[in-house]
This record gives C-alpha cells, sequence and structure tokens, in this order.
C-alpha cells in the first residue's frame, strides 16, 4: 500500500454516517404519533438509521484495506471566494437588500473565484445581468423575487 | 390498436400553435442550457423548472418534454467540443467524439450523434407509446407490496450501476432517503427530522437539492481544478455534413443504439450508463476497424448516444405509468409534474388521457424540432461554448439562487442549497454518484407509503412481502441485483490474484 495515498476521508465519512444514524434514531424514538394499526412513522426513520450505520461499518472496513485513494488536488483559496460569494448572497436576501445586489455580489465573487481581477467591471455586468433577469421573471412571469430598494423602483 | 387513437388525440392537443411555441421554446432553453459544460439534462430541468411556474400546466408539460430532449442533445454536444460530459451518460460520447474533434471531424461526430439520438428517440417514443397503455393495465393490477418491492429494485439498480462503487451509490441513496424522512409524515401527521424548524415541515424539495447537489457542488469543483485543468472547446473545422461513408457505418449503430437503450431505460432500473457502455462494447465487437476505437471511431458515438436517448425516452415508461423515476432527470421531470398536483401513474391515463397523450406527441414534435433546428444552429450552440469560464458559472449560480427563491422565497431553501452545494462538491471529490440522492429522495417517501400500506393490509406481518408471488420475485431480483456486482468484484479479484 502507497502511503502517500492513505487518506482519513472513509474514517471521516464513517464517523459522519455514524452520527447521521444517531440523530436519526433519537429523532425516531421522540416521536409521539403512532399508526392505530400497521406500522409508525419512526419506524423508516429507524430503517434508515440501520442502513446509515451499515454504510458506516462499511467504510471503515473499506478505508482499514486501504481501498479510498486521496483526492485531487484543489485550489481551495479559489473555493472560498465562491463560499463568500454564496455567504453575500445568503446576507443580503436576509437583511432584505433584494435579488440584484444579492445576486450581483454572487456573479462578481464568482468571477472573482474563476481567475477575473477586474471587480468593478463584473460588478456591472452583474448588475445587468441580474436586473434583466429581475425584469424578465418578477414582471413577465410573475415570480416573486425577493424585492430591496432597488426591486422596488421597477 | 387503441394507442393511435390516443396519440392522434394528443397530436391534436400538440399541434394547437401555443403548445408548438411552447415546444419549441423548450427545445432551444434546453439545448442552450445543456450545452453549458457541466449542466446535464436532470440540472437543465431543474433550473428551468421555475421559469414554467406560472404557465398552465398543459403548455409547460410539454415545454418540459422539449427542454428534457433538447438537454440531452445539447449534452452531446458538450461532451464532443469540450471533453466535459454534463453526466455519466455522455461519458462515452465524449470518448469517441471529443477524439473526432480533435481531428477536424467535429462535424459529423455532432451530425451522428443529432441523428442518431432523433432516429433512438422516435424508435423509443413509439416504444413508450405502445407499451405504456399495456403497462398501464398491468399497473392497475399492483398493490402496495408490488409498488414497494419495484422500488426497492429502482433503489438498488440506481445505486448499484451508477459511480465507482457499491458502497458510494448505497451511500448516496441514504442521503436521498434520508433527506425524504425530513418533514411531515402524510399518515399521521408527525414531524420527522424538522429540528424545530418550521419551513422544515414541506420537506425537502426535489429542485433545491438537484440543484444544490449539480449546479453549487459542479460549480465549487470546477473553481477548485480551475487553476489546475484547462478545457477549451473545439472549434469545428472541416464539413459539418456526414460523407457517404459516415452514413453507411452509422446506421446500424443508431438502430441497435435503440434497441439496447429503450429496454434497459424502461426497466425500473434506471442509469442511462448502462446501455451507452454496453452499446459501445456490442459496436467494438462489431466495428469493421475495431483499431479506430478509442481514436475517434464514428460507430462509437452513433451506438453510445442512440442508445442514450433511447434509455432516456424509456425511463419515461415507469415515469409516466407508474409514477416511478428511475433516473435523476426523472425525479425532477416528476417534481416539475407534482408541482401543478398532476401525479403520474396507471390513475393519469384514464383522468387526464390528453396530458399524457399531448405530452408523448409533443415528444414526437420536440424530437423532430431538434433535427430541424439544432443542426443548422450548431455553430451558434457553440458560440456559447465561448463564454469566458468564470462569468459562465458566475451566470450559472445567479439562475440557480433565482429559481431557489422563486420557488420558495426564504432565507432556509438558500441555506439549504448551500449546504446541498457544499455535499455534491464533496461527493465529486471523493467519487460518490449524485443521482442515487435525488432518486432516494423522491422514492423514498413513496416506498415509505407503500410499505406501510401494505404491512397495514396485513396487520403488520412483514411475510405478506414474500406472499405474493408479482412482490416476491421482484425483492428477489432486487436481492440479486445487489448481491451479484459484489460476487463478480469478487470473482475478478480471484482472477487476479491468480494471474
Amino acid at each position: 500500500m502507497d502511503d502517500s495515498k492513505r487518506t482519513p476521508a472513509a474514517y471521516v465519512a464513517a464517523a459522519g454516517l455514524f452520527v447521521m444514524a444517531a440523530i436519526t434514531a433519537w429523532d425516531a424514538s421522540q416521536m409521539r404519533q403512532v399508526s392505530t394499526y400497521g406500522i409508525g412513522p419512526d419506524y423508516a426513520s429507524y430503517l434508515v438509521a440501520g442502513f446509515f450505520a451499515i454504510l458506516g461499518i462499511g467504510h471503515v472496513v473499506q478505508g482499514a484495506r486501504g481501498k479510498f485513494e486521496k483526492a485531487i488536488a484543489a485550489d481551495w483559496s479559489a473555493v472560498g471566494w465562491v463560499a463568500v460569494a454564496l455567504a453575500a448572497l445568503i446576507l443580503v436576501i436576509e437583511i432584505g437588500g433584494g435579488f440584484i445586489t444579492a445576486a450581483t455580489l454572487l456573479f462578481a465573487f464568482t468571477a472573482r473565484a474563476l481567475g477575473r481581477r477586474a471587480f468593478l467591471i463584473d460588478l456591472a455586468i452583474g448588475a445587468v445581468l441580474t436586473t434583466l433577469v429581475f425584469l424578465l421573471f418578477n414582471n413577465l412571469l410573475t415570480l416573486a423575487l425577493p424585492a430591496g430598494p432597488i426591486e422596488r423602483l421597477f | 390498436m387503441e394507442s393511435l387513437a390516443f396519440l392522434a388525440d394528443g397530436f391534436l392537443v400538440a399541434l394547437q400553435p401555443a403548445n408548438l411555441m411552447f415546444a419549441a421554446i423548450g427545445v432551444l432553453l434546453g439545448t442552450a442550457v445543456g450545452v453549458l459544460p457541466g449542466i446535464g439534462p436532470a440540472l437543465t430541468v431543474a433550473l428551468l423548472l421555475p421559469v414554467t411556474f406560472q404557465l398552465d400546466p398543459g403548455g409547460s408539460i410539454i415545454m418540459f418534454a422539449g427542454i428534457y430532449y433538447g438537454g440531452m442533445y445539447g449534452g452531446s454536444t458538450t461532451a464532443i467540443l469540450l471533453n466535459t460530459p454534463g453526466e455519466a451518460a455522455s461519458v462515452i460520447t465524449a470518448v469517441e467524439g471529443n477524439k473526432m474533434a480533435r481531428q477536424g471531424r467535429g462535424g459529423p461526430a455532432l451530425a451522428t450523434a443529432a441523428i442518431g439520438s432523433f432516429v433512438a428517440a422516435l424508435i423509443a417514443t413509439i416504444g413508450l407509446a405502445f407499451l405504456a397503455p399495456i403497462i398501464v393495465k398491468l399497473a392497475i393490477l399492483f398493490g402496495p407490496w408490488d409498488y414497494f418491492a419495484l422500488m426497492l429494485i429502482a433503489f438498488v439498480t440506481v445505486s448499484a450501476t451508477f459511480g465507482s462503487s457499491v458502497l458510494r451509490g448505497l451511500t448516496s441513496l441514504a442521503i436521498g432517503l434520508w433527506l425524504g424522512l425530513i418533514g411531515i409524515d402524510m399518515l399521521t401527521g408527525q414531524a420527522r427530522l424538522t429540528f424545530d424548524v418550521p419551513q422544515l415541515l414541506d420537506g425537502i424539495e426535489v429542485t433545491t437539492l438537484a440543484v444544490g447537489l449539480f449546479a453549487i457542488g459542479e460549480t465549487l469543483h470546477i473553481v477548485s481544478r480551475h487553476s489546475i485543468d484547462h478545457g477549451r472547446p473545439m472549434a469545428i473545422t472541416g464539413s459539418i455534413w456526414m460523407s457517404m461513408e459516415d452514413w453507411r457505418r452509422s446506421w446500424k449503430p443508431w438502430l441497435r443504439g435503440a434497441a439496447i437503450g429503450f429496454p434497459i431505460g424502461g426497466l425500473p432500473a434506471g442509469g442511462a450508463e448502462v446501455p451507452t457502455f454496453l452499446s459501445y462494447t456490442v459496436e467494438r465487437k462489431l466495428a469493421e476497424k475495431p483499431e479506430e476505437f478509442g481514436h475517434g471511431a464514428i460507430e462509437g458515438v452513433a451506438g453510445p448516444e442512440a442508445a442514450n436517448n433511447a434509455s432516456a425516452a424509456g425511463t419515461l415508461v415507469p415515469l409516466l405509468t407508474l409514477g416511478l423515476p428511475t433516473s435523476a432527470t426523472a425525479a425532477v421531470m416528476l417534481a416539475g409534474f407534482q408541482q401543478y398536483n398532476i401525479q403520474p401513474g396507471p390513475l393519469l391515463f384514464t383522468n387526464h388521457p390528453e396530458i399524457v397523450w399531448g405530452l408523448i406527441a409533443s415528444l414526437f414534435i420536440a424530437n423532430v424540432m431538434l433535427l430541424v433546428l439544432n443542426l443548422p444552429l450548431v455553430g451558434l450552440w457553440v458560440k456559447l461554448l465561448s463564454i469566458p469560464t468564470p462569468w459562465l458559472y458566475a451566470g450559472i449560480l445567479v439562475f440557480a439562487a433565482m429559481g431557489t427563491v422563486a420557488a420558495n422565497p426564504s432565507i432556509v431553501e438558500l441555506i439549504l442549497l448551500v449546504i446541498f452545494g457544499v455535499l455534491g462538491f464533496f461527493m465529486r471529490r471523493y467519487d460518490y454518484p449524485i443521482a442515487p440522492a435525488v432518486v432516494g429522495l423522491i422514492l423514498g417517501p413513496m416506498a415509505d407509503s407503500q410499505l406501510r400500506r401494505a404491512l397495514a393490509i396485513s396487520q403488520g406481518d412483514p411475510m405478506i412481502l414474500l406472499q405474493h408471488p408479482g412482490s416476491a420475485v421482484m425483492i428477489v431480483i432486487a436481492v440479486l441485483a445487489l448481491v451479484a456486482p459484489l460476487l463478480f468484484a469478487g470473482l475478478s479479484r480471484f482472477a487476479a490474484d491468480e494471474d
């Protein structure tokens, strides 16, 4: 077994699966509604919890056998920019900044993650794109996109 | 031949000018979005669902049909020109098709894929029209135990045939089943796994999961690899048309691909990957010049593309007749039906024949439109591939966010979208298939209620599943489908040890 390919990923996944199994089983044990006949809503939760536990054991076995290979290299700082983009989206919508502002930031930060350096130009492109999207979907197709100060102008 | 009469009625619906327009818009949108790298048909339909939100059900379902077939077509264009298949089913197309494009034979590769898709989808849609009423007659006799056993088959085949290992496939399925538990239980009103978050009471939207796993996950993956990989679309040089030689070498693979794809797609087995691999193997065995395989053999594009499309049309058989989605795309399509409170299944054929047969007729129309519009427009689609990657993926994320907040304007939905995106990213990194999670989410609650219905009838005795011959046979098939690959893997390991 080549040591450079060893990775704890299988054990991390297994731990996650065991935690999920425990949460699911705990949630099932809290259920109070029961079916008058047949089986209640908790049995499916117990089945899934058991399934998770078995899969967790499977991951431990595969990890011990060295069946999990290290994932390919990743550029984590670029991933970080997408995280900023998604966080900006959620934050702006949450504080009522509206779809256009939120999606414009999402656009510009994601472009930044993929190597663009002209942030202001990307902000402008994003603003045009998201305004068009907003007008098309909100006004033409009458979908309710979150409105903020800018959206109320239309 | 009652199918013909119904189909004729269907064409009357589909040929109305408004519906023709919906089909055309669907085909164009589906192709345009499907061409974008990393976006397969499942994500195409999921991203475009909110567009159809406010339209009338008949027209939008016709539009879906166009989006579905258009997305398939667009996906193969990307696979050939960019070598980035949007989904497992176009992996094989990318192998030979991209080699052809590199040799300046991109035009014929696209043409054989398009015409092959047309021929295969035509055959498969005819198959759907004639098979569906027969299955509906059978399905009316199905008890809840039979449905449950069918779903078990679907679970096993969807997770065991995708991806690199059964363990990973089943883990993906388990995540989907777990997400399916979230929300109010239909039979008792019990909340499951909602953790006192009121927005979770309605359950997890299939489209949020699909868009998160596919769109956000794929974008994160592309971003993480951007400074490392570089893919550039191939320019189409030389003739776009197929030579006589190309035609001669393509027509048999088209027909064989359709013959392989439709039955496999039509079984509740799912997996467009299997028929494409099977077709590829068959074509390589039968080829006059097997040495060309791996270096741009046209048969290696024609056969798998035909098989891919035939199997996609085939998955509509269990979807429409049984309400059973067996692929990620079918699961998203089902979510599309459900947004209009239309539940596919045997009852749909008796209660709303105009919707079902209008849909089937518009599949024929969408297919013809794709052939007529897309071969001449292929230059335009290729231009879409030259959108700079940063703007392309930034735009995809804007659409993903728009679709999610439009369908369900709550911050919880956006947070779920991001969580699913991160999950999808890690699943991609560690080679877990995505489709089983989507299928698990939509089939899990259905399997749950069918099993409970069966057990309510038997007063809690699980043996009822084995006492009915239909369900007993299907459960045996499901177990075999799960165990067989493990056994084969074991056997081949022994074989390898002996070498």
